[in-house]
């Protein structure tokens, strides 16, 4: 390293500012044309396993805008002194170190949200998201980019999932984040719930359709045999 | 008790298989299916490091990090609780035994490392792996050898689902699918259908 300067790390060569066109795409891509789930092809198993309610999906969400934002700074900041070969260790050190201190605090004080969520909170640690943006963005450019990249992809994943969770606590119990949504009425009607939704099967199919609807509406996004 | 060991082995496998009920190591099971000779190749490699982790985390929750667990230094060090550091000792423990495991592969089996090679670094972040180690810490296993059935049977689970998946991929390269659906999607839509069918597993007991 030529540069001596510590401050170094947070200057970028070229001045632009804050909310330039390029780092406003950093925050909106993962949205929907770069999306962490349906076309990256990252982070599915917790995706999945915890969309039965609304609540839990929220909570899940928050914990990986926090781990995906705080570790792509600390790596970004690290980068120039971080081992090529190590470099896989080192990340999961970073965030196994940020993903307990999660677990620590939804226990304190979301004891309930922490007992449903079980283990999938201590699996964000082999999220391939975290992961992979670690890998193919901060570990090659600046803290502020980086941070926005941590925050686009963890609310592209958040807005998979909280989709899911939507659909399937609407139409499996009738209810939202708890409480019923769907009128008594409807009930005397002759509409049942369907329970069908509550199976963990289920999940992948709802996945399976935003995919169709994502891919029928952008045609860029369609594979090639 | 060989009873109680088929009984874990089969609902494992069965039961609560890692892909089909915890959606656990999806990442890897739709990237790396594509072709039936990758899937078994990975399959393999899961099988082996989650019979190697699961009881050596179980060895080093039991004597080291549960509640109580260092009472075998003296008295003193009975109230020690350092639960809050498995996190980290598993996925450590994980990382070095996959480095450790793929070093052994390569010098005594050229042969295994050439099919399995180019997968272990990518077991150490399947959430299957550190899944199995979690899943062992809640159930509360009464030995180590409980916790090795559990890693084990586990591990075929997740084999047999990516060999089933990888077929039906290589199946479905011939088959009109419709545009949008074509790759991730159809392979999300399988992956549920097949999941209810394990389901149909559900309460069989040796």
């Amino acid at each position: 390293m030529k540069n001596k300067n510590p401050l170094f790390l947070f200057i970028s060569k070229e001045k632009e500012p804050f909310f330039s066109k390029k780092n406003r795409q950093l925050l909106k891509d993962p949205l929907d044309d770069n999306n962490p789930i349906t076309v990256q092809v990252l982070g599915i198993c917790s995706a999945l396993a915890i969309t039965v309610q609304l609540w839990p999906a929220i909570v899940m969400t928050f914990s990986v805008i926090f781990v995906m934002a705080c570790s792509n700074v600390i790596i970004s900041i690290l980068r120039d002194l971080i081992p090529n070969r190590i470099r896989i260790i080192v990340f999961l050190v970073v965030i196994s170190s940020l993903v307990a201190l999660v677990d620590q605090f939804l226990k304190a004080y979301a004891y309930d949200v922490s007992k449903e969520l079980s283990i999938f909170i201590g699996l964000i640690v082999t999220n391939c998201i975290v992961m992979g943006r670690l890998e193919a963005f901060a570990l090659g450019n600046g803290v502020w980019k980086s941070f926005l990249d941590g925050i686009g992809n963890a609310f592209g994943y958040g807005a998979i999932l909280i989709a899911v969770a939507f659909f399937r606590e609407l139409l499996g119990s009738g209810n939202l984040m708890g409480y019923q949504v769907i009128p008594d009425f409807i009930y005397e009607m002759g509409y049942e719930n369907n329970g069908l939704m509550l199976l963990s099967p289920m999940a992948l199919i709802t996945v399976g359709i935003i995919i169709w609807i994502q891919r029928s509406r952008n045609k860029d996004l369609i594979e090639q045999r | 008790m060989w009873e109680q060991y088929a009984n874990l082995f089969v609902k494992s496998i069965f039961i609560e298989n890692m892909v089909f009920a915890y959606f656990l190591g999806m990442c890897s099971y739709l990237a790396i299916s594509k072709t039936l000779k990758n899937g078994v190749g990975m399959g393999l490699a899961v099988i082996f490091v989650l019979t190697i982790t699961v009881p050596l985390n179980y060895l080093i929750d039991t004597y080291l990090l549960a509640d109580g667990a260092l009472i075998w230094l003296g008295p003193d060090y009975e109230e020690l609780n350092l639960s809050f550091l498995s996190l980290i000792m598993f996925i450590s423990v994980i990382a070095s035994m996959v480095q450790l495991v793929e070093m052994i592969v390569e010098k005594f089996s050229p042969a295994l490392y050439g099919s399995l090679g180019i997968f272990l670094p990518l077991i150490a972040v399947n959430c299957a792996i550190l899944g199995g180690s979690l899943f062992m810490q809640i159930k509360d296993f009464s030995g180590v050898t409980e916790a090795a059935v559990y890693g084990f049977g586990s591990g075929i689970g997740w084999f047999l689902a990516i060999v089933a998946i990888a077929a039906i991929r290589e199946k479905m390269a011939y088959s009109n699918v419709p545009a949008p659906l074509r790759g991730l999607g159809i392979t999300f839509i399988i992956t549920g259908l097949m999941a209810f069918g394990f389901m149909s597993f559900m309460g069989i007991k040796i």
